[in-house]
């Protein structure tokens, strides 16, 4: 009984883990059709902005809920404005350009920081489930999962912004007719995705610790999940995390995490060949 | 695309026999550690440049058939003594596994976008896997897989029928360059073939390719899996060269900085990628010799500002120049001649 609650704990975090690094690049793939490879590194960069607010004395919850995303939102800012929006329309080249800023990011984090591993520790203690161990600061990421998803659905179904966001998502042309600037538009939306990854960043670092490359770790489970998921947003990463995060846990649990891991992948690329346009391109079409 | 060159046509031969002579004749006035690690580079550069410059194929996990390659070598040698045949199965297999993977992915008709993502999870497979095989229970024949630490002392490459004689040194850079030189000849016949015409036809618009009744995936398929024979090639020298082999060929920046030579270099070109990987690997040896500067940092930004300025590659955009160049000359000469003859006209009538 009490295994059983382990697994199925073990599965819900790691469900709310692959939602949360995914939200950023969520956001801005369903909304811009844009692959930005530099998502990795933005999650990298809300760590090293906690941990530097942490080490200089200020409350790590404020950091990571709040100056982690700030910090990494203008640097999305910065980046859109001086490359991702000469290439919109462009992916192939979106793409590469992107790889080139996680490169360029990667080497700069390493001329600051240097390329040795920094770490702080989780704010909240263990506690016991029977005789297995757990992570209370899970269940904290599990909650702030669910509220970030929750309060990113109010705002894209229920507000005036989410309602014109939605619409350049759909038709730049009536937007702009409307009276918006499509390339605002734009840059806000990729702001936000770039706040969310540094949010993700933030609130896993007392987790993961922090390298230069700790991004590459990321990039590949938040692009899977995205691709997977399909153009709607919250819909598509939703259940492509469900999918992955329960076949992931329960592989690892019958074998290892690796297993686990390389489970995750391939079953990756058989939905891809199945369904080359996510998840939500084939069900849930009219899903935000 | 660029239109400059455009697969076919006239081949600089006389280039061709210079570049062979300097390649061949550079034992003898210097040493070949350094160049013989730039030829690697550079086969494995054209393998990627054949296939992304002209069928339009861009492969985000080249790194894995480089990577098959190595590590197929290094078990094989474990296993037979003649490294000969080695030699070919590091050819052989990432060929096969990239023909399974491209007819999966071709026949499916996977747009760009997912066929760069599944060409990364690829990768990434690939290197999770090598990283975890640490123990005794991974082991293939009397070759163990060595996870995170790889594979050391494996027997390299021998004289074919003799495995008592090793080709090193001097000897294995002949070797590389002369499977250089012969892998820019197969390149530049299959784009003089009607097969190399198909793809640049396929790269130009598939949809017609398709409509005139060509079977494009499997032309895809083919050049994918030529692509990956030759990138398995370079993974093997690359073995040799290092005398051993890690899960770091697989790695994101492996994969990253061929995409890099190539696209700096130039697409639709053969010289391209090959200048991109010597003068981006004389620039990465030297950045390793400084602390400072990391080479990740400047391979990025040269990434992005190609990217945005230059999207064709270096190559193309000088040969776009040079054409620009000659036009203006050419328009010149027109009007100095239009000048002259009504210059001459008083004179006729005079």
């Amino acid at each position: 009984m009490d295994y059983a609650a382990v697994v199925v704990l073990d599965i819900v975090y790691l469900i709310a883990f692959l939602v949360l690094i995914s939200a950023g690049l969520a956001v801005v793939f369903g909304m811009m059709r844009v692959i930005n490879l530099a998502h990795g590194e933005f999650v990298m960069l809300g760590g090293y902005a906690t941990i530097s607010c942490a080490n200089h004395g200020i409350n790590i919850y404020l950091a990571m809920l709040v100056i982690a995303p700030i910090v990494v939102g203008v640097i999305g800012l910065v980046v859109e404005r001086l490359i991702v929006r000469f290439l919109y329309g462009r992916m192939i080249d979106t793409m590469l350009a992107t790889w080139g800023l996680s490169l360029l990011l990667i080497g700069l984090v390493t001329l600051i920081f240097g390329n040795t591993a920094m770490s702080i520790p989780a704010p909240i203690s263990g506690y016991a489930i029977g005789r297995f161990q757990m992570g209370g600061y899970n269940l904290f990421i599990i909650a702030i999962t669910a509220l970030m998803v929750f309060a990113l659905w109010m705002v894209l179904r229920y507000t005036r912004v989410g309602l014109i966001a939605r619409g350049a998502m759909q038709s730049p042309e009536v937007v702009a007719s409307l009276g918006y600037n499509p390339s605002t538009v734009y840059m806000l939306t990729f702001t936000a995705g770039a706040a969310l990854s540094g949010l993700a960043g933030g609130i896993l670092a007392p987790l993961t610790g922090l390298l230069p490359s700790v991004g590459g770790i990321y990039i590949a489970q938040a692009f899977i999940t995205v691709i997977t998921g399909g153009a709607a947003v919250i819909a598509g990463t939703l259940t492509a995390a469900a999918l992955f995060g329960t076949v992931d846990q329960l592989v690892a649990f019958a074998s290892t995490p690796v297993i686990g891991e390389l489970a995750l992948l391939i079953l990756a690329i058989v939905l891809l060949r199945l369904m080359p346009q996510g998840i939500t391109g084939r069900f849930f079409r009219n899903s935000t | 695309m660029t239109g400059s060159d455009f697969g076919a046509g006239r081949m600089p031969w006389i280039w061709f026999a210079v570049a062979a002579v300097a390649l061949l004749g550079l034992p003898l006035v210097a040493r070949t550690d350094t160049p013989a690690l730039l030829a690697i580079w550079c086969l494995f550069a054209l393998s990627l440049g054949l296939m992304w410059g002209y069928a339009g194929i861009l492969s985000f996990g080249h790194a894995a058939y480089y990577g098959l390659g190595a590590y197929t070598f290094a078990v094989a040698s474990f296993n037979i003594p003649d490294t000969t045949v080695p030699l070919l199965l590091a050819i052989a297999v990432p060929a096969v596994v990239a023909a399974v993977i491209g007819a999966m992915m071709f026949y499916g008709r996977i747009s760009d976008v997912y066929l760069g993502v599944i060409t990364l999870v690829v990768t990434l497979i690939l290197n999770r896997f090598m990283n975890a095989t640490a123990g005794d229970a991974y082991r293939i024949g009397n070759a163990r897989l060595g996870g995170f630490n790889g594979m050391p002392a494996f027997p390299t490459l021998n004289v074919p029928g003799d495995p008592a004689a090793a080709i090193y040194g001097d000897g294995l850079y002949y070797v590389i360059a002369v499977s250089l030189l012969l892998a820019y000849l197969l390149a530049r016949w299959i784009l003089t073939s009607d097969f190399g015409r198909i793809l640049i036809g396929i790269r130009e618009n598939e949809q017609r390719m398709e409509l005139l009744g060509y079977n494009v995936p499997a032309y895809k398929t083919a050049i994918f899996t030529i692509s990956a024979g030759m990138a398995g090639l370079a993974g093997c020298f690359f073995a040799n060269y290092a005398e051993i082999v890690t899960p770091g060929v697989f790695s994101l920046g492996q994969t990253a900085e061929v995409l890099i030579w190539v696209i700096v270099g130039g697409l639709g070109t053969l010289i391209g990628p090959i200048l991109g990987a010597v003068v981006l690997g004389v620039l990465k040896l030297e950045l390793g010799r400084q602390q400072l500067i990391d080479n990740s940092l400047v391979l990025g930004a040269i990434l992005i500002l190609v990217v945005l300025f230059i999207p064709n590659g270096f190559v193309p955009f000088f040969m776009q120049w040079r054409r620009r160049l000659a036009r203006m000359q050419a328009q010149r000469r027109r009007v100095g001649g239009v000048r002259r003859r009504r210059l001459a006209m008083p004179d006729a009538e005079a």
